[in-house]
């Protein structure tokens, strides 16, 4: 009787719902059809447009104008650690000038590889140690040594310095709230969805074209997840805790320091490492703006289509990344793990046995270095490249499957991509205004709604709506296709145990590789276009739906499954029934994930000749345009901060029902 | 003292020593404008009040004296107030209205560095999950409070192994947190608590998260405990054993109030309300009764036997029944008091109530 009743008194809001939401589409369409009558509904009007990045422009030019004081001496205090270890890593040092000048050697590549070996070996045993000093003996002998150090160095000091300002600001967040709330969230918010590149062009305009503008940059990037680790650690910190370093008398100071710092730091080291694989990401990208090194090759290379040694270059990222990713994961992992007693014993060499002879080896190698030459640069004798190798392949795939690559290329240009794209870019700016307002009310109420719509509206109003669209477009339909990659195999994973042993590590080595690197690969078989960017991108923006997926099957309380079982359950009912849903709130968080970084890939992706938001800030950056580049990041981030707004009120909201 | 040695002996030394401790009043509600709420009404709120005004009353009007030397326990269920309570006395949460006296001065008025001192010297406190810090070995958690208060290494580190040492956990000074058993841990947490010599001992259900026998172990290891450092101890238990088997004094908790204060033996011959009288009925009333609550006045009867007032039921059940003669009960000069009937022995072990006979 009274589910009877509560179930017919919950169906009206929902059949509501239903005429509104076709009233809306039946209003849209109605505005779609009169668009000769009334174009300024469905194309934003030339003469009304903002002139926003004009603004940001004088804004910057003054800037730059009256404070080069300010930005010269920070480019010149940056400098000195950079220089510093650009030459201890790559360039030698330099003392003096002329013909006395004397040079003291870098650091030699023997000592390096070999500590390599050593950190792998402390950090996580003997299986991590052949991997790590593999990656780097990789390195140097394919010739990519110089290049990968010259990223390295940079990497080395933007981490530090990412890793102290994040905890200062999280700090700062977790002892109040009311900034949190106004200042950190938000602008937290803005940074992650922000695309990188938007990020150089200020950075160029103020700092010139140079390691230092790099490096801030990168710092900038990178810094989010160390903000979000130390907000989340200090917040994790059993209450207990907290009351005990009170009751012992410690002091504000001594309690953060000595107390819950210390006790977070499992959950630190997570956002270390995280901040380490975004700054590599971000070095390569910002090789645009000077920062050189293992980008810069992959950047002149593309440009000069010279596919075999993009590849290579490409390899070495990889090789990097992976390297400094299980380093640094097993470095946390052995945080989280807690520590093993062991009888303390003074003295240097005793109480770090690994730090003191990595510093002996440095030593020896680059001392030896001086007189013997093989230490100092990596012989050309020992090296081999692959560049031919994999030029010989792709012209052999070209040649041979021309016509099949082709006829796909051209089907999916034709059949899918373009009208999606003739849609996309025709939709009336105020009817997408409306009906995304409307979807943020029914989901979660009219702040939202507000949000949404003025987000929105932002990227009409400063004359971007069609290339808004064909972001949308583009980021939406690879988004779809990643998804439908992704889930399936996500729900293969959590069912079978050996299909989640084999496709673990490929997702985890997917997810560590910088944006870049996706690129490759695609370009030197469909060439430049939407089809290169569209799969670059679904490839890249995979590895969520597949991992939230299997998660969130997985995380489905036993007890439930065995409820089932035993209420007669056939296991595709049991899969269907209380499973999926269950999973539903975890898959769509996997969607959003995926959403977001399909859009952070589809503006680097203008590097391969898509026409949108990207290619506008692509535009902007050749032509040093901040106000044209920053409103264009700023559109890009309001698509991303509107989609995820959506998703996160929907996933909410089924969270909230399941209970 | 002396008899503190023997677990759940009480009744005789509640009445000694100065107050360490003192409650007046205290209230703790949760909600907008409380404390506001509270002064208005001069200290004074019916439930119907706290309710109506949207506030949730997690301590309310709670008056307690602790005395030096004692076992206090406050015993309640899960979200009648206790651990509010006992972080109202040590200021981890600031009370709404009321006072707590230290030694009779009012804690809520000390400056933060006063009771920073305070708390560095004078209060110890264990919790349920031991909050251990998970990146120090067992030595360096002792020595914590001690390193706080700036002491150098040699002196804190010989410290803590004194009260290593007394905790049974040479040894371990070198094992990580992890690595230990819950019991092991709960005895770092009991030693670092323990190593700043505290005169009051605040314990947060230091057992709960225990087994029941290693329970069992960690409390015959804090009677041994007590009996060498005679701390002013509040114990805190949502376990009527336990309380019974620990405690000088119990004060019972529901809703936030405090519904009764007295020995076991009180609780269990003269509960206050139903709600007590439920907690003690599964008790077992012949190890918490004593000779003075069952005897009456002496007949003619032959005597078969002599007791102490303060002697348990159970100490001489058997040789009463076997004896099969009353038993008399004689004051600490010899002089017969009363007597205690074979029959009253075996109804109390029957459970059939004829309690206050002679009381």
């Amino acid at each position: 009787m009274t589910v009877t009743a509560s179930a017919s008194q919950a169906k009206p809001p929902l059949q509501r719902w239903l005429v509104i939401w076709a009233a809306a589409l039946a209003a849209v369409l109605v505005l779609f059809l009169l668009q000769d009558s009334i174009p300024w509904a469905v194309n934003y009007p030339a003469g009304a447009v903002v002139p926003v990045s004009d603004w940001i422009s004088a804004l910057m030019g003054w800037i730059k104008s009256n404070l080069s004081w300010l930005t010269r001496s920070i480019t010149a205090v940056l400098g000195v650690p950079l220089d510093f270890a650009l030459n201890l890593l790559a360039k030698n040092f330099k003392i003096g000038h002329g013909a006395d000048a004397f040079t003291l050697p870098r650091l030699s590549w023997v000592g390096v590889c070999t500590v390599a070996f050593l950190a792998g070996h402390a950090a996580g045993g003997r299986k991590l140690s052949l991997l790590v000093g593999g990656c780097f003996l990789y390195i140097a002998l394919f010739g990519q040594w110089t290049s990968a150090m010259l990223t390295l160095a940079l990497i080395s000091i933007a981490v530090p310095f990412c890793i102290l300002t994040g905890l200062f600001v999280g700090i700062w967040a977790w002892r109040k709230p009311w900034a949190e709330r106004l200042v950190v969230s938000p602008a937290l918010d803005l940074m992650q969805t922000i695309p990188t590149f938007a990020y150089l062009i200020p950075m160029l305009l103020l700092f010139g074209n140079s390691p230092v503008s790099a490096m801030i940059a990168t710092a900038i990037f990178a810094t989010p997840p160390m903000v979000r680790a130390t907000m989340l650690g200090l917040n994790r910190v059993p209450l207990e805790i907290g009351e005990f370093s009170d009751m012992a008398g410690c002091t504000a100071r001594q309690k953060l320091w000595r107390v819950l710092l210390p006790s977070a730091r499992p959950t630190l080291m997570v956002g270390v490492n995280q901040v380490i694989m975004l700054a590599l990401n971000m070095v390569i990208i910002a090789s645009m703006i000077g920062a050189g090194g293992l980008g810069y090759d992959v950047l002149l290379a593309l440009r000069a289509l010279k596919v075999g040694e993009a590849m290579e270059a490409g390899l070495a990222i990889v090789a990097l990344a992976i390297a400094l990713d299980r380093l640094s994961q097993a470095l946390a992992h052995k945080q989280a793990k807690g520590h093993v007693h062991q009888q303390a014993s003074p003295g240097l060499w005793r109480r770090y046995p690994n730090l003191t002879l990595a510093i002996a080896i440095l030593a020896v190698t680059t001392l030896l270095g001086l007189f013997v030459p093989a230490f100092a640069a990596v012989p050309k004798a020992i090296t081999f490249t692959t560049a031919p190798l994999w030029k010989a392949a792709v012209n052999w795939v070209t040649i041979n499957f021309f016509d099949t690559i082709e006829a796909f290329r051209v089907a999916l240009i034709l059949n899918v991509l373009n009208p999606l794209r003739a849609f996309c870019e025709g939709f009336p700016w105020l009817g997408a205004v409306f009906l995304l307002g409307l979807a943020g009310y029914q989901l979660s109420g009219l702040r939202l709604a507000a949000m949404v719509a003025a987000l929105t509206a932002f990227c009409a109003i400063t004359g971007l709506w069609e290339k808004t669209m064909a972001t949308v477009y583009l980021c939406g339909i690879s988004a779809f296709i990643a998804c439908l990659i992704g889930i399936p195999m996500g729900l293969m994973a959590a069912r079978s145990d050996r299909f989640e042993k084999v496709i673990t590590p490929v997702i985890d080595t997917l997810q560590v590789l910088p944006s870049f690197c996706f690129i490759i690969p695609v370009v030197m078989l469909f060439r430049v276009g939407d089809v290169t960017a569209m799969i670059a991108t679904v490839a890249f923006a995979v590895v969520p739906a597949i991992r939230y997926t299997n998660h969130g099957i997985r995380q489905v309380p036993p007890a439930l499954i065995e409820a089932a079982k035993v209420s007669g359950c056939t296991p595709r009912q049991t899969f269907f029934r209380v499973q999926l849903p269950l999973a539903l709130p975890e898959i769509m968080l996997g969607v959003n994930q995926t959403i977001l970084m399909a859009l952070a890939m589809i503006i680097i992706c203008a590097m391969v000749g898509t026409r949108d938001l990207g290619q506008e800030v692509f535009i902007a950056l050749s032509k040093a345009d901040s106000g044209r580049g920053i409103v264009a990041g700023l559109a890009i981030a309001f698509i991303g901060i509107v989609a995820d707004r959506l998703f996160s009120a929907w996933t909410a909201k089924a969270r909230a029902r399941l209970g | 003292m002396a008899d503190r040695t023997e677990p759940g002996s009480n009744a005789a030394n509640t009445q000694k020593g100065p107050v360490k401790l003192a409650c007046r009043n205290v209230w703790k509600l949760f909600g907008a404008n409380a404390v506001n709420f509270i002064r208005e009404r001069d200290g004074k709120a019916s439930t119907g009040d706290i309710a109506a005004a949207g506030l949730v009353g997690a301590v309310r009007a709670v008056d307690l004296e602790i005395r030096q030397g004692e076992i206090f326990i406050i015993m309640g269920l899960s979200g009648s107030g206790k651990s509010t309570l006992v972080r109202c006395m040590s200021r981890l949460v600031e009370p709404s209205h009321g006072k707590v006296e230290f030694e009779g001065k009012d804690l809520l008025k000390i400056s933060d560095a006063a009771l920073i001192e305070l708390r560095r010297h004078r209060m110890g406190m264990v919790f349920q999950n031991f909050a251990l810090l998970p990146h120090l070995n067992v030595l360096d958690n002792i020595a914590f409070p001690l390193s706080i208060q700036g002491q150098d290494r040699t002196t804190r580190e010989a410290r803590a192994r004194e009260v290593i040492e007394l905790v049974g956990l040479r040894g371990r000074e070198h094992f990580y947190p992890r690595e230990l058993s819950g019991g092991q841990q709960q005895r770092v947490g009991i030693a670092r608590s323990l190593a700043t010599k505290p005169e009051i001992w605040f314990l947060d259900e230091p057992f709960s998260a225990l087994d029941p026998l290693i329970r069992r172990e960690m409390q015959d290891e804090l009677m041994r405990l007590q009996t060498m450092l005679h701390k002013t101890i509040v114990f805190i238990t949502h376990d009527f054993d336990e309380a019974i088997r620990l405690a000088d004094r119990i004060a019972i908790m529901k809703d936030g109030e405090v519904i009764q204060i007295g020995t076991p033996e009180e609780l269990v011959v003269n509960p206050a309300t139903d709600y007590v009288a439920e907690f003690t009925r599964d008790v077992d009333r012949a190890k918490v009764i004593s000779a003075r609550s069952l005897m009456r006045a002496c007949g003619d009867a032959e005597h078969g036997g002599t007791v102490a007032p303060e002697a348990k039921i159970a100490s001489f059940s058997a040789d009463i029944v076997t004896a099969g003669k009353p038993f008399a009960v004689i004051n600490g000069s010899g002089k017969p008091i009363g007597e205690v009937t074979p029959q009253a022995v075996i109804d109390l072990l029957a459970g059939i109530e004829r309690l206050r006979a002679g009381a």
